[in-house]
């Protein structure tokens, strides 16, 4: 149930792109055309399903408070959260560059499709997003983490694939000059972002079984203040009612 | 004007790194609700930047190719622990807002973009003077967008209350002007930057594509 719950939250709640903008530099760079959009997004999800609960075993087992204690008594003062920055980008530079080689040994056919997308990947911000809020929401066990990860993936996925395919018709539209390419983006983004927040009223349901699995939620996963939409819309269903 | 001014005021307009590069957007969206909060992560990225392009600059000739977006990475996320840990230590509510997103420089396309473009071909000064330059064009368009978010969203600027109190009804609410509370959700952010994009290209149809 938790997992289900988490998946859900992480794909349509929580969605990587219209949520927190992880990710909007290759969003906008290659969502020109459909084909190489599903390559960019499959790269992603395969990408986020191996480093988040990756870098989650390095910081409970080596960056958190107290984690060292493994090691020893006289370990368990250290704190090393100074370095989740280093240590979780180096994990996934150095991923990235396993998998590509992994890939291309073993299906040359999988690597020619996603091949020319596995390095950008090292540098999307979803890919480290996803780690720094995987620690910054406390997710509590190695199998939720890798939910999160799998589900933001596809989150991200169904966002290019969305704003692809509408690039694509919109190109047979009479937008204005000005607002060719990258500014009719923008706003249509905006405006998927502003439909995607309709799903906040999914965990809550308006009834009172749902705002108790809210509260429990909230309880579990620590929102930071920016990332806390999901609480907002909750709030506003609740004062519409 | 002499190439160096160029390397400074190009980026402020019209090769500005947000509305015509395309880099480092993400940052610039989610945190810019408050002017305060842009202002901050202006300053964060124009430090990262200006200091990272100067560092990549001086070991250019040194660094094996191959390997470069892995010396690149490092070197960032150096830096990047810096800031975070000054912002912790004298602004903690602000890193709090802030949260993941001061994480996220590392990752910042500006800042790999420019490591790339620029810094690996040029020599230290005139590197210094390019990061310098594209962080200041990254800082207008945050403090034009947490301008509006929050002169529209919360009727303040820096937390001062500009418009009038909402609650007591002095200023403009005396005359029934409401706060537009959708200014702060996250949407509006894409689609203010989609209408800054508009106006410029508007006033520079040199800018306008295909």
């Amino acid at each position: 149930m938790e997992h289900i719950e988490l998946f859900f939250k992480s794909i349509f709640i929580d969605n990587m792109v219209f949520a927190t903008f992880l990710g909007m530099c290759s969003y906008l760079a290659v969502s020109k055309k459909v084909t190489t959009a599903v390559g960019l997004g499959a790269a992603v999800i395969f990408v986020l399903a191996i480093t988040v609960p990756l870098n989650w075993l390095l910081d409970q087992y080596i960056l958190q408070p107290g984690a060292l204690s493994w090691l020893g008594e006289e370990y368990a003062a250290y704190d090393l959260s100074f370095l989740s920055f280093i240590m979780f980008i180096a994990t996934i530079a150095t991923m990235v560059q396993l998998v590509e080689i992994i890939v291309e040994k073993f299906s040359p056919s999988l690597y020619n499709s996603l091949g020319i997308f596995l390095p950008l990947i090292a540098v999307n911000c979803a890919i480290l997003g996803g780690s720094l809020f995987m620690q910054s929401r406390e997710i509590a066990s190695l199998g939720l983490a890798t939910t999160y990860g799998i589900g933001s993936g596809i989150g991200w996925f169904l966002a290019i694939l969305a704003i692809a395919a509408i690039r694509e018709k919109i190109r047979y539209s009479n937008v204005p000059p000005a607002l060719r390419g990258l500014g009719i983006t923008f706003i249509i983004t905006g405006l998927m972002a502003i439909g995607f927040m309709s799903f906040g009223g999914m965990l809550t349901g308006g009834d009172e079984e749902g705002e108790a699995l809210e509260n429990k939620n909230g309880a579990q996963i620590k929102t930071v203040k920016d990332s806390s939409t999901t609480n907002e819309i909750a709030n506003n269903t609740k004062v519409i009612e | 004007m002499g190439k160096d001014t160029k390397l400074i005021l190009d980026p402020l307009a019209d090769n500005n790194p947000i509305t015509i590069q395309v880099l480092g957007i993400c940052s610039a969206l989610a945190i810019t609700a408050e002017l305060e909060a842009s202002i901050v992560m202006s300053i964060s990225v124009l430090f990262v930047l200006g200091v990272g392009n100067v560092v990549i600059s001086l070991m250019r000739n040194i660094i094996p190719s191959k390997i470069r977006i892995i010396v690149q990475l490092i070197v960032v996320a150096t830096l990047v622990i810096i800031v975070d840990l000054v912002l912790k230590a004298f602004a903690y509510e602000l890193s709090k807002t802030l949260s993941v997103f001061v994480g996220l420089i590392i990752t910042n396309c500006i800042i790999m973009g420019r490591f790339e473009a620029f810094a690996l071909g040029n020599g230290p000064w005139r590197s210094f003077l390019d990061g310098i330059g594209n962080s200041l064009g990254y800082a207008v368009i945050l403090i034009i967008v947490g301008f509006f978010r929050e002169l529209l969203g919360s009727g303040t600027l820096l937390g001062i209350k500009i418009l009038g109190d909402p609650v007591a009804k002095t200023g403009l609410y005396a005359f029934g002007y409401e706060n537009n509370g959708f200014m702060l959700l996250s949407p509006m952010a894409l689609i203010v930057v989609g209408i800054i994009i508009w106006v410029q290209r508007t006033r520079n149809k040199a800018l306008i594509e295909d």
